[in-house]
């Protein structure tokens, strides 16, 4: 700790210059004295002995002349057992403590530990006293929900380090020492269970970075099966207002083939985290069986609070998830949204008056934006096992307009784009996410020659509903005018998933894989039908069969009856299957 | 202990600066004109310098006038003698009734700690079908009613202010026309509503500071009524001009505009609002209605499209009706599966033949011979239009349920709706 010390000689809103002696890093945390209050801030800019710093706080009651106290470390996450099933706000300081300190109001000026100091762990040691240790390298396991979760030579510490000493197997809080290693030069470094990492700065302790490879399940059919996504893939979901981009993540973190989930609510609503909060100590995780917070972290920093602890909010999201991928686990950070996180960079930018760039976006825009989506990934660890952190961020384009900067300059560095459209939402169909923009670098569940078929049957009947509206349904011949049915019954059946339903909203990969192909044969199928009225009847019904399907819990006694249904429907049709839809059929088991 | 000072630097618009020490930021001062005194807030301070915005305006205050520094931050008196009052943006009497000046409470403050709130999870019933069944208003929710000018926004505020279940009312009009100001008053005293309201009204002549403290002074109220175990509703009216307040301040201090002009922390200006709409974990509630013009009827604009992403959906007034497409009440989910359980599928089913009835209008227009299809859908459409969008339907959610099957199976088959087949079996009237 420093003894630096400064006075504020400025204030523009959250914005504030100090004059200080001594010496000032960027980005180092300060905190100035108003009436006993001390307020967390940030130092941005450094100009001569004047630092400008940004506060975590609301600034009224400031003065010039008030005190600030620099702390020499940068913003910083604590990394211990004990984050999963907590709420934090955006800089680590655990809402409930904060409730019962304070009562109803976030007052300011009240700080937290991010862990919990006196709750005592169960720590088995890992490594022998006479190891050589590196940073990222663990010692010990500690059981943590359902996970093992291992206790690491801190990651700041750099080059090779011998264990002198390690405790025994028993209970110990997260701050007392449970190892002593030396150095090169024979200096003792005491180790406990936690340490802390400065949250913008990327965790690298891992052998080598691998390509996504693997496809993370969703199950969301139009993801999985049209648009997926990778484990340590990244993702963007920008839509207009009320497209469902909430819905969408809230469906994800709730259902994603994943470890952990990490939801990091950066400058949206409060009642949305609540629901959070409120639904998933509920909810049992399919994969465990135990309590979906288990497996969860929040980190909120609701549209209200304030602004500059949201920009800090996404930066400590994803440390969180860095940390437990150097697990060997597989971390989903769900980000909603960071156009709010860019619109805190730009008011910040807009108070430091640096020449604004488009729409008074920073400069820098882009490659913050890059920056962050880089700290996904895939990647090997020292001891051979994989991890991964896959990063979806929802952007909330001004006006529902994808040429915005936010979302361009996301869509230059993500793996997958899932677009929605506004004219989907009016129509009600969830998700929102429109086929024809949308798309992803990653590998399907279904087979690819199968999506593609199916993605063909949409385009064509998409592209004969738009000529129809020209020339009119009396003007569409009766064989076009059936894909354009079959397409319409794709979309109605397969793309869209009611949320709110539990059967529905979870379909796994076997389920999917099981339905693309009924799909590909009823639709790879000529029938008999001799008008249009007798087609759009025909399709209907056939669609009706189909929405019943998906309400079925899969190979129960009611999917396997409401699946005769469907090959009686095609009977009493007369389908009969194209040899296109055959061969792909056959190729596919 | 207040310091006084009489150097006033400089005056451009609304904002004067003053040199003067141990200011703080945010505080509130008093300027004593030719005009009479006037209240002021401390915005930004450099050195010495202090920029103040006044609530008066900047008209006629001459450098010599003298500025006295109050030593708090803006406030308002909070007890039960608020209701049936009626105030100005500064927080003075508009009606007859005498100042109130005990138990002074801070406007604007902090948030309300997410842990400590609860699920928004009870319906607040107002008896319009497209807001009952198709949107509901659910308690805690924040929601604006977007629109162009000429539309009835103002009437619909005043019905929903008397149809809604709330305990407390507090209306905030920013930039009101004169005439709308006394509607309200009429309506609501007409309606009986009067005694369990509280209105702090800044009209369209009145000075543009004022119009910015309305929302945090109406809404630093409801708060505490709520934190007494109260159902507030707070209905603001209307947006667009507090935005626009804001935009001729910060342009007066030469800020960066983002988006036409606006200032770039519109979008947290306007949530820090909306955010006050609360349900607390073990007392009431605040719900907030907001009218929020659309200039141009464009909904891209900048105010209604960070409206948009604040608030839990939103409600388009159009032609004098709720408009079913873009209207989106989002905690709907939370309230209305335990309605009754054909509600939700049936609201859906309804909007989605709603919109393909659009797309046959359309075609239709276009001279397009019209299917047998197309002309279900047509009639479809008009009982639609005229059985429960009109403004003047007045129905329990239960009625307006039962109406909608029965257009639904005036209309179609069974088949043709897409809905569940056993909810078709058990609530599909038998002819």
């Amino acid at each position: 700790m420093t003894e630096n010390k400064g006075k504020v000689v400025s204030i523009n809103g959250n914005l504030l210059s100090v004059r200080f002696d001594g010496d000032v890093s960027m980005n180092e945390i300060c905190y100035i004295n108003v009436d006993g209050t001390r307020l967390k801030s940030e130092v941005i800019r450094i100009r001569g002995d004047i630092a400008q710093i940004q506060v975590y706080e609301m600034t009224g009651g400031i003065k010039c002349g008030d005190d600030v106290e620099f702390t020499g470390d940068m913003l910083s996450a604590q990394l211990g057992p004990g984050l999963l099933g907590q709420v934090y706000d955006g800089l680590q300081n655990p809402l409930p403590v904060l409730a019962k300190q304070a009562g109803w109001f976030l007052e300011r000026g009240v700080y937290a530990d991010g862990l919990n100091a006196e709750k005592k762990w169960e720590f088995s040691p890992t490594a022998k006293p006479g190891d050589i240790l590196r940073a990222g390298e663990y010692i010990g396991t500690v059981p943590e929900g359902p996970f093992t979760h291992k206790i690491f030579v801190p990651f700041y510490l750099l080059g090779n380090y011998t264990l002198k000493s390690i405790a025994e197997k028993g209970e110990y809080t997260v701050n007392e020492t449970v190892a002593v290693l030396t150095d090169d030069r024979g200096r003792e470094i005491p180790v406990s269970m936690s340490f802390k990492w400065p949250v913008k700065r990327a965790v690298k302790c891992y052998s080598e970075r691998l390509a996504p490879t693997e496809t993370m399940e969703t199950k969301v059919r139009l993801i999985d099966s049209f648009f997926p996504v990778a484990k340590g893939g990244t993702y963007c979901t920008p839509g207009p207002f009320g497209a469902g981009k909430t819905v969408l993540q809230h469906t994800t973190s709730k259902y994603a083939d994943v470890d952990i989930v990490i939801i990091a609510a950066c400058g949206e609503r409060a009642g949305e985290v609540v629901e959070t909060i409120t639904e998933f100590p509920e909810l049992t995780d399919p994969k465990t069986g135990r309590s979906l917070m288990e497996r969860t972290i929040i980190i909120c920093n609701t549209s209200s609070m304030p602004v500059a602890s949201r920009e800090a909010s996404v930066y400590t999201s994803v440390t969180l998830a860095e940390y437990y991928r150097q697990m060997g686990l597989n971390v989903l950070l769900l980000a909603d949204s960071t156009s709010r996180w860019a619109q805190a960079l730009r008011e910040m930018s807009g108070r430091l008056e640096e020449i604004p760039g488009e729409e008074a976006f920073p400069a820098y825009l882009e490659s913050y934006i890059a920056a962050f989506y880089e700290r996904a990934g895939c990647v090997r660890l020292p001891d051979g096992s994989k991890g991964s952190v896959t990063i979806g961020g929802t952007v909330s384009p001004a006006g529902g307009n994808f040429e915005e900067p936010v979302t361009q300059a996301t869509l230059k560095v993500v793996g997958a784009f899932h677009g929605l459209s506004r004219e989907r939402s009016d129509a009600r169909k969830y998700p929102a996410i429109d086929p024809l923009i949308s798309w992803s670098k990653y590998k399907t569940v279904t087979a690819s020659e199968k999506s593609a078929f199916c993605k063909s049957v949409l385009h064509h009947g998409v592209e004969i509903g738009s000529m129809m509206k020209v020339v009119g349904e009396e003007g569409t011949s009766l064989s076009d005018y059936i894909i354009y049915l079959k397409s319409e019954m794709l979309d109605a059946v397969y793309l869209q998933q009611n949320s709110f339903d539990l059967v529905d909203a979870n379909c796994g990969k076997a389920r999917q894989q099981y339905v693309t192909d009924k799909l590909v044969y009823v639709l790879g199928s000529e029938y008999s039908l001799d008008s249009k009225d007798d087609a759009r009847g025909f399709f209907n019904r056939m669609r009706q069969k189909f929405i019943d399907w998906n309400y079925t819990e899969f190979e129960s006694d009611a999917f396997q009856k409401a699946e005769a249904e469907i090959d009686a429907m095609y009977a009493e049709g007369q389908g009969s299957i194209s040899r296109q839809a055959e061969l792909l059929l056959k190729g596919g088991e | 202990m207040n310091k006084v000072f009489n150097k006033i630097e400089s005056i451009t618009g609304n904002v004067i600066t003053v040199r003067a020490e141990g200011v703080r930021y945010n505080e509130l001062a008093q300027i004593n004109t030719r005009f009479g005194k006037s209240l002021a807030e401390v915005n930004k301070i450099d050195g010495n310098l202090v920029s103040l915005q006044v609530f008066a305006g900047g008209q006629g205050i001459s450098t010599g006038d003298e500025v006295r520094f109050l030593g708090h931050e803006m406030r308002v008196s909070f007890s039960e003698d608020l209701l049936g009052r009626i105030f100005n943006g500064s927080g003075e009497p508009r009606d007859k009734g005498p100042a109130l000046t005990d138990n002074l409470k801070p406007i604007g403050g902090p948030s309300v700690n997410p842990t400590k709130r609860i699920l928004a999870n009870r319906m607040m019933r107002t008896n319009i079908p497209m807001i009952d069944m198709f949107n509901t208003l659910v308690v805690s929710q924040k929601l604006p009613i977007f629109s162009i000018s000429g539309e009835p926004y103002n009437q619909l505020l005043a019905r929903i202010a008397l149809q809604a279940e709330a305990d407390v009312i507090v209306l905030g009009g920013m930039g009101l026309k004169y005439d709308d100001f006394l509607y309200f008053k009429e309506e609501l005293s007409n309606g009986g509503a009067l005694s369990k309201t509280v209105m702090f009204i800044h009209t369209a002549s009145d000075p543009t500071v004022e119009c910015m403290m309305i929302p945090d002074m109406a809404l630093a109220v409801a708060e505490q009524f709520a934190l007494q175990d109260k159902d507030v509703l707070v209905l603001l009216t209307d947006m667009t001009n507090f935005a626009d307040a804001m935009k001729e301040i910060a342009i007066t201090q030469e800020q960066v505009p983002s988006n036409r002009g606006y200032p770039g922390d519109l979008y947290s200006q306007l949530a820090s609002r909306y955010e006050k709409a609360v349900d607390f974990d073990d007392s009431g509630s605040v719900t907030v209605l907001a009218v929020t013009t659309m200039p141009g009827d464009d909904v891209t604009h900048p105010v209604p499209d960070n409206t948009g992403y604040i608030t839990e959906g939103q409600y388009y007034l159009k032609g004098g009706r709720i408009e079913p497409f873009g209207s989106l009440s989002r905690l709907k989910q939370n309230v209305n599966g335990k309605t009754r359980k054909d509600h939700r599928a049936l609201m859906d089913a309804m909007i989605r033949l709603y919109s393909s009835y659009k797309e046959t209008l359309e075609k239709k227009n276009m001279g397009f011979a019209m299917t047998r299809w197309d002309e279900k859908l047509l009639k479809y459409g008009q009982l639609f239009e005229s059985r429960l969008m009109d403004l003047s339907v007045n129905l329990s959610l239960e009625e307006a349920l039962d109406l909608g099957w029965k257009i639904l199976s005036d209309c179609f088959e069974k088949d043709e709706t897409g809905i569940k087949s056993d909810l078709t079996d058990e609530f599909w009237p038998v002819k």
